[in-house]
């Protein structure tokens, strides 16, 4: 029994000291080492969420870089095809106007050499008309002045005309 | 008698058996030992109504067979390595003495445990005269005032309050305690939240492990308020478990297998359970959810087991240090029985074995302290709930 039969010197002892004890490391161990482990642990689950936030920031980031350069790559195959659509468009119209100048500088340039050489003619037949009287006139001139000569051509006029 | 002290002295029938057996015992045993049974002799003889009856047939056996020769008592020395004692003996002639403190109905007393000699002499002290009883059969030191012929007078009280052999080791405890966690806090002062460096890396995780698996599974969102309790409730046990388990000077006290020191610790969390009792905790003894005629038989079962819980706390605690330095003391006993250092071949890597398993047990019996201490708090801190038939 004696090993169940507690002794009231142990009781007093041992209730004092723990009690001491208890009070002595909740002032100077616990209080400190519990609010220091709280600290850091905040500290590091702060420091997570933060790493988390970056690292959505970045995702952000990211996203609307790739965004960016979608719209940007969009844009630009858009431009070049628009681009190569007006110089086609640009070069039709060229062409189209081209021909129709030419055309038309054709008309006009037959229309104009029509003209000339209609103006040529007649300014030709009233040449040859001129020249011819001149000619008929200076012949004339001539053949009278010289009788005998005349007379031959008269006569060979005459004789050249057969009366049949 | 319950089964804890039962379990007990069935072991001390096997100690005795063993004992029986083996008629070849040791004159060389510590001579202090010898001392000790030369006092006890005339004190054990006079046995008449011993309720460990066995074991006092034993005893009177031995004496008889072995008439001349000195005997090497087992259970005598277990007992006395596992009961308190006013000296701390450390070897041989050779032990410590620790002060005297006695409270009588004249005033207090102080003088030095070496003035008893080992329990032969009477110290004269102011008020009274004084000397060292043992009940017939126990290792267990009464100091009781003496008349002038020697003969023990019961009619004046003396309360023993001096520093014994466990309360010498519990101090220990305390300064080693104090010196370990206020050494860890300074570094945390020192570091800030930077991380723990040698003992505070090692001790921190258990601190952790304290708040995190023990205070506030059971104790929820109020769990800050009793961690001061839980944390020196855990770390004393342990400290004083890991003490006991060292087999020289500062260590080797039996303070965790001490029932007063258990008694102690577990009234603690008994009063911190009931003064923190919610109107529902009290509920559930004095209004139970059964019909009102059960009442009479749940509301007395409802009481008692508001006193089992710390009841089983302090016998669990006591039952496992006490039974484990027990084993440990009676392989070593185990060579000095046959005298053979072969068996000290088998014992003493058993003994190895047994003491690494102690160590677990010095870690798991703080560990279950301190969480059914947490439980039982917890239990007490309950809210309503929404189900309440109230």
């Amino acid at each position: 029994m004696e090993l169940v039969t507690p002794s009231i010197g142990l009781v007093v002892w041992s209730t004092l000291s723990f009690l001491i004890l208890m009070f002595l490391l909740t002032k100077f161990a616990w209080k400190p080492i519990t609010a220091a482990l709280k600290e850091r642990e905040d500290s590091i689950e702060g420091a997570l969420k933060q790493a988390e936030a970056a690292r959505d920031q970045m995702q952000l980031l990211k996203n609307d870089n790739e965004r960016l350069l979608n719209e940007a790559r969009a844009e630009r195959d858009r431009l070049l095809k628009e681009a190569s659509e007006m110089k086609d468009q640009i070069l039709a119209k060229a062409k189209s106007d081209a021909k129709t100048e030419g055309d038309k500088m054709i008309i006009a340039a037959k229309d104009a050499i029509e003209r000339e050489k209609l103006n040529a003619m007649n300014e030709l037949k009233s040449q040859v008309a001129t020249l011819s009287i001149d000619m008929a006139e200076k012949l004339l001139r001539k053949q009278l002045a010289d009788r005998g000569q005349q007379e031959a051509f008269v006569n060979d006029n005459l004789n050249s005309i057969s009366l049949n | 008698m319950n089964p804890i002290t039962t379990r007990l002295s069935g072991k001390n029938i096997l100690f005795s058996t063993v004992f029986l057996v083996s008629f070849s015992l040791l004159n060389n045993v510590v001579n202090a030992q010898n001392e000790h049974n030369h006092a006890s002799e005339s004190v054990e003889t006079t046995i008449e109504n011993s309720d460990s009856s066995t074991k006092t047939e034993t005893i009177a056996v031995d004496k008889h067979s072995n008439s001349g020769e000195e005997k090497f008592n087992t259970q005598e020395l277990i007992m006395e390595h596992i009961a308190d004692a006013h000296d701390w003996h450390l070897w041989g002639h050779t032990s410590v003495h620790l002060p005297i403190i006695l409270y009588t109905s004249k005033g207090f007393e102080f003088f030095s445990s070496g003035k008893f000699e080992h329990g032969h002499a009477t110290h004269q002290g102011t008020h009274f005269n004084y000397r060292i009883v043992k009940n017939p059969g126990e290792q267990k030191e009464n100091i009781k005032a003496v008349d002038a012929s020697g003969n023990v007078d019961e009619s004046i009280s003396v309360i023993d309050l001096s520093i014994t052999k466990n309360i010498a080791s519990l101090l220990l405890s305390v300064i080693l305690l104090l010196i370990i966690f206020i050494s860890i806090a300074n570094g945390y002062k020192k570091r800030g939240i930077g991380a723990p460096k040698g003992l505070g890396a090692w001790l921190e995780p258990i601190v952790i492990f304290v708040r995190d698996d023990i205070a506030r599974p059971n104790l929820g969102e109020n769990y800050a308020r009793f961690m001061p309790y839980l944390l020196t409730v855990f770390f004393f046990i342990w400290m004083n478990n890991v003490l006991g388990l060292v087999p020289f000077f500062p260590g080797g006290a039996n303070v965790t297998g001490n029932i007063a020191v258990t008694l102690v610790l577990a009234l603690i969390t008994f009063i911190l359970t009931n003064i923190n009792g919610t109107k529902t905790y009290w509920g559930h003894i004095f209004s139970p959810h059964v019909p009102k005629w059960l009442w009479p038989l749940m509301i007395p079962v409802e009481i008692i087991g508001l006193f089992t819980k710390p009841f089983a706390l302090m016998i669990r605690l006591f039952a496992n240090i006490t039974a484990g330095h027990i084993l440990i003391l009676s392989l070593v006993c185990l060579i000095f029985i046959f005298k053979s250092l072969a068996v000290a071949g088998i014992s003493v890597p058993f003994i190895v074995f047994i003491s690494v398993i102690e160590m677990v047990v010095a870690f798991i019996q703080a560990f279950i302290f301190t969480i059914l201490s947490a439980l039982y708090i917890g239990m007490a801190l309950e809210k309503p709930q929404h189900d309440d038939h109230h």
